[in-house]
Formats: C-alpha cells, sequence, structure tokens
C-alpha cells in the first residue's frame, strides 16, 4: 500500500485529508468522531472573541437533478467559549496524537494574537492557520477578508503570528482579490510557514421570490455570505495553480474548496496541494466519505505507480502555462460514434446556436446527426452536453503543420495551419 | 475441478435484468441520496454498507466499492443476481417512502462485483495459520461464507459434498434467468482463492462418512447441508414417467440437457418461490401451456409477488383452490386429477376434474435433513432443522450450523450472513476466546 502521510509545512497527519475550519470541526467530539472514520488531520472552528450568531445561517443551489453543489453560509467564527475549545484541543491531541490539530485563529490587536497564539501552544496544537479569508460578518469588523486583502496588513500580522509561535503557521488566503499572488507572497514575507487556500467567495446565494428578500434570509433581511462547495472547486484549483507556478512563491499549500471525493483531491494533490481540507461535502454528507476518498487515493497511486503522497505533489503544475505558449497547430475534430449515439441531437442544437454550425441532421436515414469536420474547430461543446459517456471522442488531427504558438508566430519563425470555422 | 457442460437446457435463458454499463450505473448511483443508518442496510441479512458501496460507484472507486460489498458479503456477486431484492434492500429504499422508482441496489451490486471479477483485483489474504482445523459438510452459500471467514481467520478447512458440483443450491437451484450455474461455480472458484479450502466431493454424511467421524476428525464442526428431496402427494401413479419433483428437475435441467418435446402441457404443483420458478422456467425452455396448481388462493401464495407477477405476464395460468388427487396415464402421464377446494380448503363434493399434463412438476416443500444428525447429544431438531442460537451454535460443543438445514429454508444471502457469524463464532470457540 502507497504511503498516504502528508507534511504540511512541518504539519504531519496520517493522511492529506483535513476537516476545514467550519461547523465539522467545532468542537471536540465532532473531530474524534472524524478521525475515527479516518481523517487525518482538523482545523479547528476559528477561535477568537466568541461571537452570536444568526438564524437562519445558510444557503445553497440546487440545481437540476443535484443538491447543494454550491452552498453559501453567512455564520462567524466559534460561539463556543473559548476555554471550552482549548480545553477540547487538548483532549484531541491526547487520545489523537498522531492526527493533525491546528487551531485556526482570527483576533484584532497584536496582543489578542499573542495571547490566542500562546493559549493553541498549550493546548498542543500541531499548527496555527490565521484566518485571514473569512467575507462576511467578521470582515465589517476589520477581520478575515479585511485583511487578507491587504498585503500589507496580511504580512504585518503574519509577522506577530511567526514572532510569538512555536508551531508552523499557515495563513488561510481569501479568494475575494484579483490576483492571488501578491496576497500569497505577502504571507511568506510576513514568515508564514505555507498557505491554506481557498476561503469562501463573497456572494448571494439566491433571492427568495416570493417574499422578494435575499437568502438565507434572517427575518426580513439578509447579508452577502461566503461561497464554497462543488461549485466553488475551478476558481480553487486556479489560484491553488497559480501559486504553485509561481517562482517566487515557495510555500507549501493547504488546497481548500469544492473537494467533494477523492478525484477532486487527487487534483488538488496534483496542482501543488500537500494537504486538502473540506467544509461543504461533510456538512452535506458526512464525515464518513473519508473512507472512499483515502481509498480512492491509495487505488489511484497504486495504478500511477506513486508510493508517497509527496511523489505526486504537484505533477500537473507544469501543464498550466500561458496562453501564448499553446499549440495553434494542435487540431481536433469532433467524432460521433453511431452505435452508442441515442438520437437526441442535443449536440446539433449546441453546435448551431453556441458554436461553430457544423453539426447535421442525418441524410442517410438514420439518427446519428453529422459532423462536417472541415468546419469543426474542436471547441468540445457537442462532447460536454452529449449524455453518452464516450459517444463523442475529440480526435486528434494530423494536419502537416509543426506545434506553433502565438508568440512563434508573432516573432514570424512559424507557419500556422488554416483557420476554420472563422467565415 | 467440477465444471458445468456446456449442454446444459439452462444456457437458451436470457438475464431477466440487463446488466448495468458504466453511465447507467453511474447515473443511478447518483440518484442514491447516501442515507445515514439506511434502511436497505437493515433489510440486509448481510449488511452490506448499501449507500457506501454506491458512492463508490459515483466516484468511480469500483475496486472499493466492490470491497465494501464483499467486506459484508462474499458471495455478493451472486446475491447481486439472485437475491429478492424487492422484498429486501430494494423494497425498503426511502424513495418508495416518496413515490419514486427505489434505486436499483441489486443490480448496482452486480455492476461492481461483476468488474471485480473481471479485474481480478484481490482483496483477501488468509490469516497465519492457527493449527485447528474445521470440517464443514455441504460446499453451498452457507458453508462458503463460513469456509472463507475461516480462513481469513487462518482456520484450516475441509468441505465435504456429497455433489460433484460445488455451490449448492446456487448452482443446482437457482433460476437461470438470474444466474447460470457456469457463474455461481465460477463464484466459488472466486472465494476459494484465498486458498486452504479443500473440498473434497462425493462424500455424503450418514453413507461415506459418519458424524463421529467427522467430528473426530476436526477441531469444530460447520453444518451447511441445506434442505432435502422434494417433497411427493403420495398418490397413486406418482411413479410414472413424466412425473418429478421440482427441485430435481431444475437440477437436471441447469446441469445438463432435457427434452420437452413431447410436453406441450405441463403443471407445477405448489404457491411458493419454488413453483414460481419452475413455471417460468418452463414456458422459457419452450412448453406452450403451463400451468400453476395452488390449493390455497393467489392471495395466500407465499411465492413473491413481484415474481408471480412476471410469470403471468409471460402466460402461466393458473388453478387456484385446486387439490390434486391422482394422476392420469399409462406408464407416462397424461393428466392430473384435481378436485376443487373451497376457502378454508375444503373438498367441494362434484368437482373432481382432470388437467392435460405431460410433465408434473411437485414444489410442494423439500424435506429437511436434521435426522442426518442421529440422536446426537446435544444437538435439537425443530421440524427437522438444526436448532441454533444467536452466533450460529448448536447446543453441542463445536457443531456450528446455518444456511437451510437450521433456518428451514430461506435465500442464499441467509445462508451467507449465518455462514460467517458461525465462523465468528468457530473462531471464539477454538482459540478460547
Ligand atoms: C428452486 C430454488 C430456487 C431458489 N432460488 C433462489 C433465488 O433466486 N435467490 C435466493 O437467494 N435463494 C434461492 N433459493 C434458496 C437458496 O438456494 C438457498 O437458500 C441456499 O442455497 C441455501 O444455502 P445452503 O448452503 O444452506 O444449502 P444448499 O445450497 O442447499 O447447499 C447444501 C449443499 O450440501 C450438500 N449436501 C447435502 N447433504 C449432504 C450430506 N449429507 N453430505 C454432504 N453434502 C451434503 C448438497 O449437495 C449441497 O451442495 C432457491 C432455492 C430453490 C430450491
Ligand atoms: C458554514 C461555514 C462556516 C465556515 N466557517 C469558517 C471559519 O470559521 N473559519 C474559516 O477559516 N473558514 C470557514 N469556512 C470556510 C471553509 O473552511 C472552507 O474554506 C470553504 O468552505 C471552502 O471549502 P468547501 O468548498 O469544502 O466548503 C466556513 C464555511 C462554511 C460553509
Ligand atoms: S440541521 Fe440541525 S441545527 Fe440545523 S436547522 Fe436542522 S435541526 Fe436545526
Amino acid at each position: 500500500m502507497p504511503d498516504l502521510t502528508s507534511n504540511t509545512a512541518g504539519i504531519v497527519s496520517p493522511n492529506p485529508f483535513w476537516l476545514a475550519s467550519a461547523p465539522p470541526a467545532n468542537s471536540g467530539d465532532q473531530i474524534m468522531r472524524a478521525f475515527d472514520h479516518g481523517w487525518g488531520g482538523a482545523v479547528w472552528k476559528t477561535l477568537g472573541t466568541p461571537i452570536q450568531n444568526v438564524s437562519s445561517r445558510f444557503g445553497a443551489i440546487n440545481h437540476q437533478n443535484s443538491r447543494g453543489i454550491g452552498f453559501n453560509n453567512i455564520e462567524l467564527i466559534t460561539d463556543r467559549p473559548l476555554e471550552v475549545n482549548f480545553k477540547e484541543i487538548y483532549e484531541v491531541k491526547k487520545r489523537y496524537p498522531k492526527h493533525a490539530v491546528i487551531a485556526s485563529l482570527m483576533v484584532e490587536t497584536r496582543e489578542e494574537w499573542k495571547e490566542m497564539i500562546q493559549r493553541s501552544i498549550d493546548a498542543g496544537a500541531d499548527g496555527l492557520e490565521l484566518n485571514f479569508g473569512c467575507p462576511h460578518g467578521m470582515c465589517e469588523r476589520g477581520m478575515g477578508s479585511a485583511v487578507g486583502q491587504e498585503p500589507t496588513v496580511n504580512e504585518r500580522i503574519t509577522s506577530w503570528a511567526k514572532e510569538f509561535s512555536t508551531i508552523p503557521v499557515l495563513v488561510k488566503l481569501t479568494p475575494n482579490v484579483a490576483d492571488i499572488i501578491p496576497h500569497g507572497l505577502a504571507a511568506q514575507r510576513g514568515g508564514a510557514d505555507g498557505v491554506s487556500l481557498i476561503n469562501t467567495i463573497k456572494s448571494i446565494i439566491g433571492v427568495d421570490i416570493d417574499r422578494m428578500v435575499v437568502n438565507p434570509r434572517v427575518g426580513t433581511l439578509s447579508t452577502n455570505g461566503g461561497y464554497c462547495g462543488a461549485a466553488v472547486r475551478p476558481i480553487a484549483l486556479h489560484m491553488v495553480a497559480a501559486l504553485s507556478r509561481a517562482a517566487e512563491f515557495k510555500l507549501p499549500i493547504s488546497g481548500i474548496g469544492g473537494v467533494t471525493n477523492w478525484r477532486d483531491a487527487v487534483e488538488f494533490v496534483l496542482l501543488g496541494s500537500t494537504s486538502v481540507q473540506v467544509c461543504t461535502e461533510v456538512m452535506l454528507r458526512g464525515y464518513r466519505i473519508v473512507e472512499d476518498m483515502i481509498e480512492g487515493l491509495e487505488n489511484y497511486m497504486v495504478d500511477k505507480g506513486f508510493e508517497r503522497l509527496d511523489d505526486m505533489v504537484g505533477k500537473a503544475v507544469s501543464s498550466y502555462s500561458e496562453w501564448g505558449n499553446l499549440d495553434l497547430n494542435y487540431e481536433t475534430v469532433a467524432k460521433i460514434d453511431a452505435d452508442s449515439c441515442i438520437g437526441c441531437n442535443k449536440c446539433m442544437v449546441a453546435c448551431h446556436d453556441g458554436a461553430h454550425q457544423c453539426i447535421f441532421p442525418p441524410t442517410d436515414g438514420s439518427h446519428v446527426p453529422v459532423v462536417d469536420e472541415d468546419e469543426c474547430v474542436g471547441c468540445n461543446l457537442c462532447k460536454i452536453v452529449c449524455p453518452v459517456e464516450d459517444c463523442i471522442t475529440m480526435t486528434e488531427v494530423e494536419n502537416g503543420y509543426t506545434f506553433a504558438t502565438w508568440n512563434d508566430h508573432i516573432a514570424g519563425t512559424k507557419q500556422l495551419r488554416p483557420k476554420k470555422g472563422a467565415h | 475441478m467440477s465444471q458445468v457442460s456446456d449442454e446444459r437446457a439452462e444456457v437458451v435463458f436470457e438475464d431477466f435484468k440487463a446488466p448495468y454499463d458504466k453511465s447507467h450505473a453511474v447515473a443511478e448511483a447518483n440518484r442514491c441520496l447516501y442515507c445515514e443508518d439506511a434502511p436497505c442496510v437493515k433489510a440486509c441479512p448481510t449488511a452490506i454498507n448499501i449507500p457506501e458501496f454506491i458512492r463508490k460507484i459515483a466516484t468511480d472507486n469500483v475496486r472499493g466499492s466492490a470491497k465494501t460489498i464483499f467486506d459484508s458479503n462474499i458471495l455478493g456477486m451472486s446475491c447481486a443476481r439472485v437475491c429478492p431484492v424487492e422484498v429486501l434492500c430494494v423494497g425498503d429504499c426511502v424513495y418508495n417512502n416518496m413515490n419514486q422508482p427505489p434505486i436499483q441496489i441489486g443490480k448496482l451490486q452486480r455492476y461492481s462485483t461483476d468488474r471485480a471479477y473481471e479485474a481480478g483485483w484481490e482483496y483477501y489474504q488468509a490469516g497465519e495459520d492457527t493449527g485447528k482445523s474445521v470440517g464443514l459438510i455441504g460446499a453451498g452459500p452457507a458453508s462458503l461464507a463460513a469456509a472463507h471467514e475461516l480462513r481469513r481467520l487462518g482456520h484450516a478447512c475441509t468441505i465435504y459434498e456429497k455433489r460433484a458440483v460445488k455451490g449448492g443450491l446456487n448452482t443446482t437451484g437457482v433460476a437461470p434467468y438470474k444466474m447460470k450455474a457456469d457463474r455461481s461455480v465460477a463464484e466459488v472458484e472466486w472465494v476459494l482463492s484465498i486458498g486452504g479450502i479443500d473440498i473434497q466431493h462425493g462424500v455424503e454424511l450418514g453413507a461415506d462418512m459418519s458424524f463421529t467421524d467427522l467430528e473426530a476428525k476436526h477441531d469444530a464442526v460447520f453444518l451447511g447441508m441445506g434442505l432435502g428431496e422434494d417433497r411427493f402427494l403420495k398418490a397413486d401413479g406418482e411413479d410414472m414417467d413424466g412425473v418429478h419433483g421440482a427441485v430435481a428437475f431444475i437440477e437436471e435441467f441447469k446441469l445438463g440437457a432435457v427434452s420437452l418435446d413431447s410436453v406441450s402441457s405441463a403443471i407445477v404443483v405448489g404457491g411458493g418461490n419454488t413453483a414460481v420458478d419452475a413455471v417460468r422456467e418452463l414456458v422459457g425452455l419452450g412448453v406452450s401451456n403451463v400451468t400453476l396448481v395452488y390449493r390455497g388462493q393467489e392471495a395466500g401464495m407465499s411465492g413473491y409477488i413481484h415474481e408471480w407477477s412476471a410469470a403471468k405476464i409471460e402466460g402461466v395460468r393458473s388453478c387456484f383452490q385446486t387439490q390434486p388427487v391422482g394422476y392420469v396415464g399409462n406408464g407416462s402421464v397424461t393428466g392430473l386429477k384435481c378436485i376443487s377446494l373451497d376457502e378454508s380448503k375444503q373438498p367441494i363434493d362434484g368437482t373432481e376434474h382432470t388437467l392435460d399434463a405431460q410433465l408434473v412438476l411437485l414444489a410442494i416443500g423439500q424435506g429437511k435433513l436434521g435426522h442426518l444428525l442421529g440422536e446426537l447429544d446435544g444437538v435439537e431438531l425443530t421440524n427437522g432443522c438444526v436448532v441454533v442460537d444467536d452466533h450460529g451454535a448448536t447446543g453441542r460443543r463445536g457443531v456450528y450450523a446455518g444456511g437451510d438445514c437450521a433456518n428451514g429454508g430461506k435465500e442464499v444471502v441467509n445462508g451467507a450472513a449465518e455462514g460467517k457469524r458461525a465462523a465468528t463464532a468457530m473462531h471464539k470457540y477454538m482459540m478460547g476466546e
């Protein structure tokens, strides 16, 4: 069996699966149950000056047959007494010494940071996560994303934390920024040992159109929340990959955002995460999902010949390049497998209305639409809408042109194939 | 190796429930609500973690999905095909409470386990040798499940099987539109691949070996010999050609060729699952007029409604409240003499009649094999069934039982559950825990 041991900035856990700082990591009892299910670590629900929460707190997007593909919350940090939380951290670490317990912190003043960090260390936490990400409520009080959006503030508070901490410090970044790199670099300058991302994305999950009130409704009002769940994964993957490939950024990454199963986790690892945190999928389905995550990851590693988790970290990073480096002469066309086509014509309408008008009704009396390959630009849309797996394949065309990028073209060194579908 | 022949009459049957391809399996898996403390699990005698194995199909962790199944039920591949899921897991799916089609758990289980067999994924190893040995009677589902678990725990196993073929009724009895004999034999081979399970064919307890010998040879004994021969009406003419016990007849066409050319009308007597299987099988074998004769009312049949409904759709006729009293024929049967019964199953005078039939199958129950044990100290029998406690133990030290011989005749999945349960108890017993 491959070795799943994960090491993020010196925080070691038996596998890379951590509970993200959120309701599933709200109490010692919950976290111990999660560890019993197989979770390798947990980032405690953010600790700070206790707050008062509203009801209701969550909203979700149900799209067609899928419930909760996107999720949003307006809750704040922990509402439990700090001494209870610290006592429970101590208990959990005593009973689960090999599992990672990370204290997530969010306070305001230097003195408060100093005190919270010392109490976390005293409780036995393996690391700290500085919550510079919460985009609702706490930011109105100058914390959370209000910190994460200001590189100078981020750097300053990170350096305080490093000054007071003897255990690894992760900075949890907010995605509510135009470019993640300056923010990762700010944490790095502040001395952080690693970063975790993403926190939630500022959002309005929907509107109750009968009451004409934004959701989730708190009486007659609401507020913007933080968006997460499967729907945010592409945004999170991009931010993780952007940092991973930035040469000047050197810190390890704990990946978060929309992880629902082992495949999603593998994607984060391949883009450079050494651990993966999960919140929404656990909220929707429970701690038990980790069994499949561990098993799926192990099977994947066996199939691909990876012996240790580290062997696969970042394996896909170098494939994330600039548009200007892509091969303009690489050509694919759609091919429809007549045997598996069911005749729904979804590809045809998609191509006609949303792409390049090159799929046509059959003329041979069959129900199989015909691709005009001379016109097909190889965009993928038909394959995306096709309900039958592997019915449409994007097939490589041998067009006789060699690798040529836009940059080559501008430099005048390479010849480009004739454009298709550009009449 | 007891492979089955290719000349089996059963090969004409096609699967009543078609297998899923990947996209269909994934779509169905994604429909599963992933319930917690799920009613489907409670309805499964082997308590497979159904929501978990289904989720693993959705995440494309099919290897793990099959493991979840086998961890609870090593016969998960055949159970996927032969379990009456309509009255077990699928019947209890919460979608039924929403008036929506329940999840097709059996088909999903078949998807995962078939992939596991195809891919040859290996999951289990024999445990470290304990030096203990167990003798098991019968190579049916109950003994196989027990032996596999015992091997995982490191005990040597010898199965004594009177037949040449392995798998018990899973091989010789199950309707071929659910599973054919070769598939059952393939499952047995797969189970045996853990190594260290010796099957001695042609050894019949009570004939070739006494219980005393068996007990002397092993540290513990598991009884998994199933049920006995078909019961007969004991009416005149029963020895004519064309009159068979249904289970014996099913075994015949599942393992070999049968000729039904001269049969245009056939009757199956009984109202249980064997009767309902037999009528559908006769239709499938090409008999044009197949009639079920049952002395009770339709609503009182013990055969599953879903199977009986399918039989009716396939063209099976029925005579309810009808009691066979004798046979017509000269050497070969040509008809069944019957009398009609009233609602309290009393004969109605003047209603004697004869139904044409060149083939009569009796599906009115099977005998019990408890008597094979003779009068053994501590072993108690109730109606011929071996009495066991909640762990599968009889009242005699070291003697355990499970499957049909103990439960009186249930399903393959019960045999699998009871065999595994007894293995756990035998392990504790032998290790002095
Ligand atoms: C016609 C028919 C159809 C069925 N269809 C289904 C179905 O679709 N689905 C389902 O789940 N269940 C079905 N069942 C029930 C299922 O087959 C049994 O519940 C199951 O096989 C019981 O397993 P077992 O191991 O207890 O006994 P068996 O399967 O009966 O196995 C007992 C074995 O012991 C051997 N044996 C018997 N006596 C001796 C002896 N003295 N010495 C040595 N060996 C001996 C036998 O040859 C046999 O191989 C059906 C049963 C019948 C009769
Ligand atoms: C209800 C809820 C509460 C959360 N609370 C916190 C928190 O206290 N601290 C924090 O750093 N992140 C918090 N988050 C953000 C999550 O830790 C995580 O970064 C985000 O949800 C993305 O992961 P996901 O897609 O797996 O949910 C919260 C998220 C949710 C849904
Ligand atoms: S999930 Fe629990 S806490 Fe939340 S509304 Fe329902 S019952 Fe109340």
